[in-house]
Formats: structure tokens, C-alpha cells, sequence
């Protein structure tokens, strides 16, 4: 073999090294501001309904409802999704779903039978997803695009209380992540579902769940495990899987193993529930923060203290409605009562025994 | 197979410019593609006033002066503070005498340690964490509202470029260890 020969193929791996570099250096093309998407105007304009026929929600939009459902203040919640014709969802991993591009969430908010709001949620590019809320007009026949600041103060919802509509950074607070829906997933569309979930809705025949998913070739790939098996909270203590459902679906959003939040909270996505609940529920206990609890020794506040269990950070971020202390910190102003006492029944009786059953050991 | 001198040094180019190319991507993670400047992020914080809150200030010879051994370590834990006295609705706020504690309709809010401990600072915090609090004026973009008298309007219009500057200078300083207090709400709200 000549020298020449030599030299082609070493000039062609340099040649291609400088390509491959340049492929991987390259940043992604980013939008100008100008060229990024923007919501339409009108929730009439977004797909939602049928074209000329306001309020008849299109054939190719889905319902669903998920089994633990998000606290948002007692509103009563109506949500769709649309998938583009031909296009999967990519379930590669099995508790954080990727959607294709042309994806549609809605999800309408009424309170005291008025729609108030419906949020939309559009992944209008690979790396982009639009978050916009509509607010309601008094005839309740369309609904016009928030402001980006949203709009304090919307509707009332218990005396001296008002619902606001999130601004959209306080939309991406929840939703800004690469997996943008929160209450559509595996566990939550499991046909599985807990009837004990605080709040849980009735499954409306025709209502999408990990079966028609399945069914329907809409999951890739196709996981039929989640029909043979579906995804559940498995513990043998019921109370243990209504509050861990609970807590995922309030808590998990930003208190998960992927999330970057720094705080002393173990991690609550629906992955972590799902994968050994009891000890999820028995890492709570004693389990130190950096919250002050009001009443609690400097430095001695935790998680959850099943021997005061008043005592406990979860709770007392549960029930407080201040902004500096609420959890979750946004979008809600009224305490979840319902919710307070199931969890603290719970801490009280069953986190109590196992604590006491550890320390007999 | 017989290698030339001039083959291989062929060989040994293409790969450390791969090697190189590919390294500086992995030391520039800034999506701009420009490494974050720790002297640009000095400026923009001694231009922003960051220390006027978040460094303590101390009574020097020519009056209170920021007590640039804490430079941005936020509210002193060691200075314990009574209860804030009761305004009479035409003074609404006032500032502890480090200038690191405020109190007003909102509670009582202390300044953070900005310096990179990682147990009271920002050592575990990332450039995006950081980014999405300044944007979204809340604590590590999720959490609750950043309380004043922090100018969340204003730093929420900084670039991206500007924050990752401003969180590399800020990573650059020594680690000082001073757990802040969490904000305490007004009175009429702990029920």
C-alpha cells in the first residue's frame, strides 16, 4: 500500500472528525422571538372544538381524567388531549412520556358551574411548548388568551378568596419541563384506579386510559404490560396508596429524582411511588427540612413527625395558603381540607405504627 | 500495514481536533455558545447593587459600611432579631441595621447566601435553576415568591447570558457557611 493510499483514508477520518465536531459543537437552531409560535387569540381558534360549532368539543380530541387529581381550589376540571393523525407517543420510558409535535392539552376550569379558564398546553415544536390560558366571556360562548402576567383575582372561590389565572411563567414553573403534561401518564390513566383517591373523578365511558393507548397502537413502544399489569400504587395498605397517589400528583411534579429543587423532601413522582411505595412513605418520616415549622424548635423541624403529627412540614405547608408557605406554592388560595385530614389520619395511624414497629427492631 | 510518519501525524491531528473541538463544547454549556464571564458577572453585580442586600452591612468609621468579609452570604444567622415593631400605615416597611432583613405587609424576608456553600448556599444549585429563579421570581423557579425588597421585575429581564455571567461570578467566591432564616409571614396570617 502506497503512501498516498495511506493518506486518503487518515485526510478522511480528519475531515470527518472536524464534521462530527462541528455536529456535536453546533448549538441546536434556536427560535428568534419573532418566528416563535404563538397562541391564537381564541380558545375557538385552538383545535378544541368543531369547526362553526362552539362548545362541541372535536371527535379528535380525547377526554380523560386522571385518578389523582391535582388540588386546584375545588374547581370542577374537564380535560383533552390531541395527538396528530399517525403519530406516536413515545413511552420509552414508562413514567415520562414524550409527545410528538402538534400535541394539544386543554383543560377547563369552572367554578360554581361558570367555565372561568381553560389552559392549553401546545408542543408546537421539538423543544417548545406553548403554555396559554383563555378566559372565559360572561355568555360562556368563547374564550379569549390571557395576558402573559395572567389575571389576579378571576373568580371567587370561598369567601375572600379568588382563583387567578397563572401567568405563563408561573405555567412553566410546573409544566417547564421537558415532559410538559403533569396528569397524563401511566399511573395516572391506569385502569387500575384507587377508589379511594381524594377528589377522584368518575372514568366517563369513552375517557382515554392506558388501554385504549394501548389498544389504539398510540404508545411506542406498544408496553402491553400496562393493560396486563396496570400501573398502581402496590402496597397492601390502601391508606398508603391514596396518600402517596395524592402526594405525587400535588407534590411529585417538582419533589422527583430528576427534579433539580434542592429541597429536603424525598422524592414523590409517580416513578418513586410506583417503584417501592412503603419505603417512599417511611422516608418521610423524621426526615429533616429546612422549613421551620411554627411551634417547632429551631433546626428540629421534619417531614413528618408521626408522633405530632400537627407537627409535621408536610402539613403545615398543606395548610397554609400564604404564598411564602403554601404547598404546592402556586394555584391555589384554599386550603384542601379533605386532603389535610387524610393525610394527617394517615401520618397519626399507619406511619406511626411503622414507626414504632422500626424502633422495636 | 506500514504507516508513514505524515500518515500518522494525520492521524494524531484529526483526532486531538476532535478531541479539542469536542472538549470545548463540553466546558461551554452555555446554550449562547459563550463561555459565562466570572469578571462580567463581577461587574454586573457590583453595577446591580447585589451587595447593598446580601452582604451585611457594619458600622465602619465612616457609618455603615457592607462587611465585605461575608461579601453575599446573605441574612447573618447569628443575628438574632426580636419581632419587627408595628407600623402605623404610613411607614409600611423597615430594614434590620444589616440591611439583610426587611419586614412589611409581606412578613419578615431575609437575603440569601449567595456564595456557593453547598448546605446554605448555592453550591448544589445549577446555571438553569438559577436562570429559572431570576425569570420567574421564585425560589429555584418552582418554589415560592421571592419576597422584597428583591427587584424581581427588573432581573427578570435579564438575558440568559447576563445570569449564567452573574451565577459564575457568584460561584467563584469563597463558600461561606450561614444558614439563612426562612421568611416568616406577617402576624395576621399564622392561623
Amino acid at each position: 500500500m502506497s503512501t498516498r493510499q495511506l493518506r486518503a483514508p487518515a485526510v478522511t477520518l480528519a475531515l470527518l472528525s472536524l464534521a462530527t465536531a462541528w455536529g456535536v459543537s453546533r448549538r441546536a437552531p434556536g427560535l428568534r422571538a419573532e418566528e416563535e409560535p404563538r397562541p391564537p387569540l381564541r380558545l375557538s381558534e385552538t383545535g378544541l372544538y368543531e369547526a362553526g360549532r362552539p362548545g362541541v368539543v372535536a371527535a379528535a380530541n380525547r377526554a380523560f381524567s386522571p385518578q389523582y387529581p391535582l388540588w386546584t381550589d375545588g374547581a370542577s376540571k374537564l380535560r383533552w388531549v390531541y395527538l396528530p393523525p399517525g403519530t406516536t407517543i413515545d413511552a420509552s420510558d414508562v413514567h415520562a412520556w414524550r409527545y410528538p409535535v402538534g400535541t394539544r392539552f386543554w383543560k377547563e376550569f369552572a367554578f360554581g358551574g361558570r367555565k372561568v379558564e381553560t389552559r392549553l398546553l401546545w408542543k408546537a415544536t421539538p423543544e417548545h411548548w406553548i403554555a396559554a390560558s383563555y378566559v372565559w366571556n360572561e355568555e360562556q360562548t368563547d374564550a379569549a388568551l390571557a395576558r402573559e402576567g395572567g389575571v389576579p383575582g378571576i373568580a371567587e372561590v370561598a369567601p375572600g378568596r379568588r382563583h387567578s389565572v397563572p401567568s405563563r411563567a408561573d405555567c412553566a414553573a410546573c409544566h417547564g419541563t421537558p415532559h410538559a403534561p403533569l396528569g397524563f401518564g401511566a399511573l395516572q390513566l391506569s385502569t387500575d384506579r384507587d377508589p379511594n383517591a381524594i377528589h377522584g373523578e368518575n372514568l366517563a365511558p369513552g375517557m382515554l386510559t392506558v388501554a385504549t393507548l394501548v389498544a389504539e397502537g398510540l404508545l411506542l413502544p406498544a408496553r402491553p404490560e400496562l393493560v396486563s399489569s396496570p400501573p398502581r400504587i402496590r402496597t397492601e395498605n390502601p391508606r398508603t396508596r391514596t396518600a402517596l397517589g395524592y402526594l405525587a400528583a400535588n407534590c411529585g411534579a417538582c419533589h422527583n429524582r430528576q427534579s433539580a429543587i434542592t429541597a429536603n423532601l424525598p422524592p414523590l413522582g409517580y416513578a418513586d411511588v410506583v417503584l417501592d411505595p412503603d419505603a417512599v412513605a417511611q422516608s418521610l418520616v423524621g426526615r429533616a427540612t429546612r422549613f421551620q415549622v411554627p411551634g417547632v424548635r429551631e433546626g428540629e423541624s421534619v417531614a413528618v413527625d408521626p408522633e405530632h403529627p400537627d407537627a409535621s412540614a408536610v402539613l403545615a405547608r398543606m395548610r397554609s395558603r400564604r404564598p411564602t408557605s403554601q404547598m404546592p406554592p402556586l394555584g391555589s388560595v384554599v386550603r384542601d381540607q379533605e386532603a389535610v385530614d387524610a393525610i394527617a389520619a394517615w401520618v397519626a395511624s399507619d406511619l406511626a405504627r411503622g414507626h414504632r414497629t422500626a424502633a422495636l427492631r | 500495514m506500514v504507516r508513514t510518519p505524515r500518515t500518522a501525524l494525520a492521524i494524531v491531528v484529526a483526532a486531538l481536533v476532535y478531541l479539542a473541538t469536542t472538549a470545548v463544547t463540553k466546558a461551554a454549556p452555555a446554550p449562547e455558545g459563550r463561555t459565562p464571564s466570572v469578571e462580567r458577572g463581577a461587574y454586573l453585580v457590583r453595577i446591580m447593587g447585589c451587595n447593598h442586600c446580601h452582604t451585611p452591612y457594619k458600622l465602619g468609621p465612616a457609618g455603615p459600611e457592607p462587611d465585605m468579609v461575608r461579601a453575599l452570604s446573605g441574612h447573618p444567622a447569628d443575628f438574632a432579631l426580636p419581632a419587627p415593631p408595628a407600623l402605623d400605615g404610613k411607614w409600611t416597611w423597615l430594614g434590620a441595621a444589616t440591611n439583610t432583613a426587611f419586614s412589611g405587609p409581606w412578613g419578615t424576608s431575609f437575603t440569601a447566601n449567595l456564595t456557593p456553600d453547598p448546605e446554605t448556599g448555592l453550591g448544589r444549585w445549577s446555571a438553569e435553576t438559577f436562570i429559572a429563579t431570576m425569570k420567574s421570581g421564585r425560589h429555584e423557579g418552582k418554589g415560592r415568591p421571592i419576597l422584597p425588597p428583591m427587584p424581581v421585575e427588573n432581573l427578570a429581564a435579564l438575558s440568559d447570558s447576563d445570569i449564567r455571567d452573574l451565577f459564575a461570578y457568584l460561584q467563584s467566591l469563597p463558600a461561606i457557611k450561614n444558614r439563612v432564616p426562612a421568611p416568616i409571614d406577617p402576624p395576621e396570617a399564622v392561623r
